[in-house]
């Protein structure tokens, strides 16, 4: 089978990856922060411009899907994982090659590279096949990393280098200093000292010891008297060190181009599993949804906002469910504040964009829009110049959106028109909800009218609530619903544990 | 090599932490008193004699007898138990002399230097107590100093010293440094182990010499600093881990000499204690400790150490046989003695347990899994609000910590609040911890709490008073007897006011 890309099932998909410029709405969806959650410490993949590239199409999404599922498995994760890791030892090493003064040290990390590289395919190979793969992407892979190890040329360069290690290993030497002369000589079976030392005082021995070793700086440089040393060693193992100079002349090109490459875009799909694994772990479910290019319904079972749970680290998140059936199109979000209403808009919009990347999505289960814009109209900060001047900006940004949305577009308002009059802000969204209707595009409004919910089979009214015997506690929950318009001396021992009863209980025999 | 002069298996581990708790003891026990008659200024006495007492909470009887027959071998020779004492501090005196600084950022060579003056110096110590126990060894009867002087015997022969002889000449290095090493990380060399040179010592480097082929040799220039440096860093790595050895095995020595010292130091403490006893001409005896699990306390002349290191006056002791009761409830006149009484059981017990005399005539209790206080707080008389709740804190912590086998001394608890509620939240604690036959002092005004338990007659309490004359005077004695109706607060009230 042909392999062009772990990504993207066609190749000519690849985005042009210095250029790309992250999406203007990512930050409103607070999937900014979430981006750079999953790309930390992943830096030198430059993962980025995978992330903000949408597919446009079902089966390059599922293309995805398939090569998830399968990393989900543990062994295929820890066998692309130590892959991964072997490769950035490899990186390391060969920049050493670069960087060092002393030929016979270049030589040998140029050697350790090689085999770090040897190992790590080979096990590849090893880890992929034997049908442990499904998924179109990795089964192509996996066909071709194990028609690469059968290659002579492979099967060459690693049989040289763990000769070579393995003779390099076994050179033993000693070295005696005596005032300023060093002698150097083969190591012939003498007795390690310190052993003595510990068999005369074991008879004081305690379990607990200061240590007293010093750790000494270890660079990776070799000063001129460690140098006239491994020349002496040389001179006592001349075939070895013969060896390893053929090969550091031979083996200066010999990584693959389609295994580096794999190398780099699989991390999008280790990344985002890391990324992810410590949500699951608090009990937050991820799934694959299914996509629909236009009808309904569509929906997200116990879901959540991504990149809050990350912020909210141990403590618990609140999960809605949502679901637009038959002719519905359009969610009026009202109710109290700091009710969840932001970020229930937020995390609608972050399943969407997550599953148009072909990445898992928060939720039990999600059916959700292949959309062709996804728009955002949320509050500016940074322009309130003045009333007016801000219900103007408001317009502005929404005539923008309407002008390009279509049917199968997105678009999440959050609180437009808080800068009029409620007359004029009923006046003006009724108007703006009319555009919407017709254009038949996915909305999402959080707003504090209540008047836009109106009765209609477009729009549904969904309202975050209050617990019901304690009307100032929110439980974040969204829920559908029309709009509504708008609780001694014994008492403490027994708070202790120390009456008859809860003392017999406490008391241990 | 083991010193195990306080448990016969084991280091006396008085690094380990003392309970939470250890504080309140000292404080509502006035354990301070006896803890600097022990001392008697040395700060190391104070630290041993503090943490011998306290972390005794468990003490079982074997251990207990273990102790009791170790200071009665002290008692017979306290000369020789100094001796030892002396020459294990002057031991760690002189190696302190020889390293006055532990610094960071030593080499390994430095290191080296410094654990052979120190085992030279080592030596001459473990040398001299040998001697004191060959001398001397013969007269000890306590199980504790015959293992101790066979160890010493056993342990320091003369090959131990002839070795340690040969290590300092060894390490010396007369003949050079050899190392072993290894190809690490990019060729450079690793893994370095000093080695032994061959026994015909310094045979190696002329054999070499003679036999030039697979030998190659260089000489650092003398101007070369750079060079020396890394010859320097390279003898460095080489004797690291000897270093480690050497220096760890003169921290084992004196471990050992510490523990020593610090073990005979609990010792003479305990004679120290009695000797200012037996001054003021008040008994000591040595107690008879039972487990854990039976419930026995009987003892005559029983007194307060602390209030009788303080006080010229003389002491009254108390005589007492509880059986097997577990409840005892104290009640009677303020300022007549209770909580004198109170603190006085409370030294016994953890004085027994430590394995020391106890400040009575005889003294025979079971062995106690902790003791605890809940004592009226100072702090507690000035403020009013929420007192209740930090009491009834407390009591959550203690019941939490206590098991059955545990006693709990109550010193006017949950006086903070009204007679009723305090007589029916005393009833049920009471109830259940009798119940689960932990051994209780109540020291209580809680009238009606006293009176109904009283009139229960149970089996398993005991009530006694502070007695008072008929002419009113207070002896300081705590005698049998139920509560009576009124506590003299007003007798005290007329005394001091309009006396």
């Amino acid at each position: 089978m042909e392999f062009t890309s772990i990504l993207f099932l066609n190749g000519e998909d690849r985005p042009p990856t210095e250029t790309l410029k992250e999406p203007d709405f990512l930050a409103d969806l607070n999937l900014d922060q979430v981006f750079d959650a999953v790309a930390q410490g992943r830096e030198q993949y430059n993962l980025k411009p995978f992330f903000y590239s949408p597919l446009t199409d079902v089966d390059s999404i599922l293309y995805r899907h398939e090569v998830f599922q399968d990393i989900e498995s543990p062994n295929i994760l820890s066998c692309i994982q130590s892959f991964a890791q072997a490769m950035r030892v490899m990186r390391t090493n060969l920049a050493q090659v670069k960087g060092l003064y002393y030929q016979r040290q270049k030589q040998r990390w140029l050697l350790d590279a090689v085999s770090v590289y040897c190992d790590a395919v080979a096990s590849l190979a090893q880890g992929l096949g034997g049908g442990r793969v499904s998924s179109r992407g990795l089964a192509a892979f996996s066909g071709y990393v194990r028609h690469y190890c059968a290659s002579e040329q492979f099967r060459e360069l690693r049989d040289e280098a763990s000769m070579l290690m393995e003779s390099l290993s076994k050179v033993a030497y000693c070295v005696l200093i005596k005032d300023s002369t060093v002698m150097v000589r083969k190591y012939e079976g003498e007795n390690d000292y310190s052993v003595e030392v510990e068999r005369t005082f074991t008879r004081f021995k305690e379990a607990a010891a200061k240590d007293y070793r010093i750790q000494f700086q270890e660079w990776i440089e070799m000063d001129h008297v460690e140098a006239n040393i491994l020349e002496f060693v040389a001179k006592l193992y001349p075939d070895v060190f013969q060896g390893l100079e053929d090969f550091y002349s031979r083996w200066t090109d010999y990584v693959d181009e389609t295994i580096a490459t794999f190398d780099r875009e699989v991390q999008f799909y280790l990344a985002f599993l890391d990324f992810i694994a410590p949500l699951r772990r608090r009990g937050l479910a991820f799934c694959y949804p299914k996509i629909t290019m236009s009808d309904n319904p569509i929906y997200g079972r116990d879901t959540f906002d991504v990149a809050l749970a990350n912020h909210l680290e141990g403590r618990a998140v609140v999960c809605n469910t949502w679901q637009m059936t038959d002719r519905e199109r359009i969610f009026v979000v009202s109710g109290p504040n700091q009710g969840g209403k932001t970020t229930f808009a937020r995390s609608f919009g972050q399943m969407h964009y997550l599953g148009t990347i072909g990445c898992l999505v928060p939720g039990e289960a999600a059916r959700l829009l292949l959309f062709d814009h996804l728009f955002t109209h949320f509050e500016r900060q940074e322009n309130v110049a003045s009333l007016t001047g801000k219900l103007e900006d408001d317009l502005l940004r929404m005539r923008a959106i309407l002008e390009r949305a279509s049917g199968t577009s997105i678009i999440l308002i959050n609180e437009m028109l808080a800068s009029t009059t409620l007359r004029d802000g009923i006046l003006l969204g009724r108007r703006i909800m009319e555009k919407l209707r017709q254009l038949g595009s996915v909305c999402i409004w959080v707003t504090f009218i209540e008047e836009l919910a109106t009765d209609s089979e477009v729009v549904a009214s969904l309202l975050s609530t209050v617990e019901k015997d304690a009307p100032t506690v929110r439980t974040y929950k969204i829920e559908r619903h029309p709009p509504v318009g708008i609780a001694h001396a014994l008492s403490l021992a027994e708070r202790y544990g120390l009456t008859y009863e809860a003392l017999k209980e406490r008391i241990r025999s | 090599m083991k010193v195990h002069l306080l448990y016969s298996d084991r280091d006396a581990a008085l690094n380990a932490g003392l309970p939470d708790h250890a504080q309140a003891l000292v404080d509502d026990l006035g354990l301070d008193a006896v803890f600097g008659a022990m001392a008697d200024g040395d700060a190391l006495f104070l630290d041993v004699v503090r943490k011998g007492v306290l972390s005794s909470i468990a003490g079982d009887v074997a251990t207990i007898l273990y102790r009791q027959d170790i200071l009665k071998d002290c008692l017979a020779n306290p000369r020789v138990v100094m001796e030892i004492f002396e020459c294990a501090g002057e031991g760690l005196r002189d190696v302190k002399r020889l390293a006055p600084f532990t610094i960071f950022n030593r080499s390994p060579n430095s290191i080296l230097y410094s654990a052979l003056t120190i085992v030279g110096s080592l030596s001459v110590t473990l040398r001299r107590l040998r001697a004191i126990g060959e001398a001397q060894g013969e007269i000890f009867r306590s199980e504790g100093f015959r293992n101790l002087f066979s160890t010493l015997e056993k342990e320091l022969d003369d090959e131990f010293f002839s070795d340690v002889q040969r290590h300092r000449n060894e390490l010396a290095f007369r003949g050079g440094v050899l190392l072993s090493g290894a190809l690490g990380v990019g060729n450079k060399g690793t893994g370095y182990v000093l080695r032994a040179h061959p026994p015909q010592r310094s045979g190696w480097m002329q054999r070499l010499m003679a036999r030039k082929a697979g030998v190659y040799s260089f000489k650092v220039a003398e101007r070369d600093e750079s060079g020396h440096r890394a010859l320097s860093l390279l003898k460095d790595r080489g004797v690291n881990l000897v270093a480690n050895a050497l220096a760890q095995s003169n921290d084992h020595i004196l471990g050992f000499l510490n523990a020593l010292q610090t073990e005979l130091a609990f010792y003479i403490g305990c004679l120290r204690l009695r000797d200012r006893l037996a001054a003021k001409g008040l008994p000591t005896c040595l107690p008879a400790p039972s487990p854990r699990t039976e419930r026995r306390r009987a003892f005559s002349g029983l007194y307060d150490v602390s209030l009788a290191l303080q006080q010229e006056d003389k002491i009254v002791g108390s005589d007492a046989d509880f059986g097997d009761r577990c409840v005892v409830v104290v009640t009677g006149a303020n300022r007549g003695g209770k909580s004198t009484f109170l603190r006085s059981i409370g030294q016994a017990q953890l004085m027994m347990q430590a394995g020391m005399f106890i400040a009575a005539e005889s003294f025979a209790a079971n062995v106690s899994e902790g003791v605890f206080t809940h004592f009226r707080r100072e702090e507690d008389q000035s403020m009013q609000s929420g007192k209740l709740d930090e009491e009834l804190s407390r009591l959550h912590d203690i019941t939490s910590r206590l098991n059955s086998n545990s006693m709990l001394l109550l010193n006017e608890s949950l006086s903070s609040t009204n007679e009723r509620e305090g007589s029916e939240i005393a009833r049920q604690i009471v109830s259940a911890l009798a119940e689960k036959r932990v051994m209780v002092f109540f020291v209580t005004h809680l009238y009606e709490f006293a009176r109904d338990w009283h009139e229960a007659s149970r089996p398993d309490s005991m009530f006694l008073r502070a007695e008072r004359l008929p002419d009113g005077t207070r002896t300081f004695k705590i005698v049998p007897g139920g509560p009576l109706a009124t506590s003299f607060g007003e007798d005290l009230y007329g005394r001091i006011i309009n006396g």
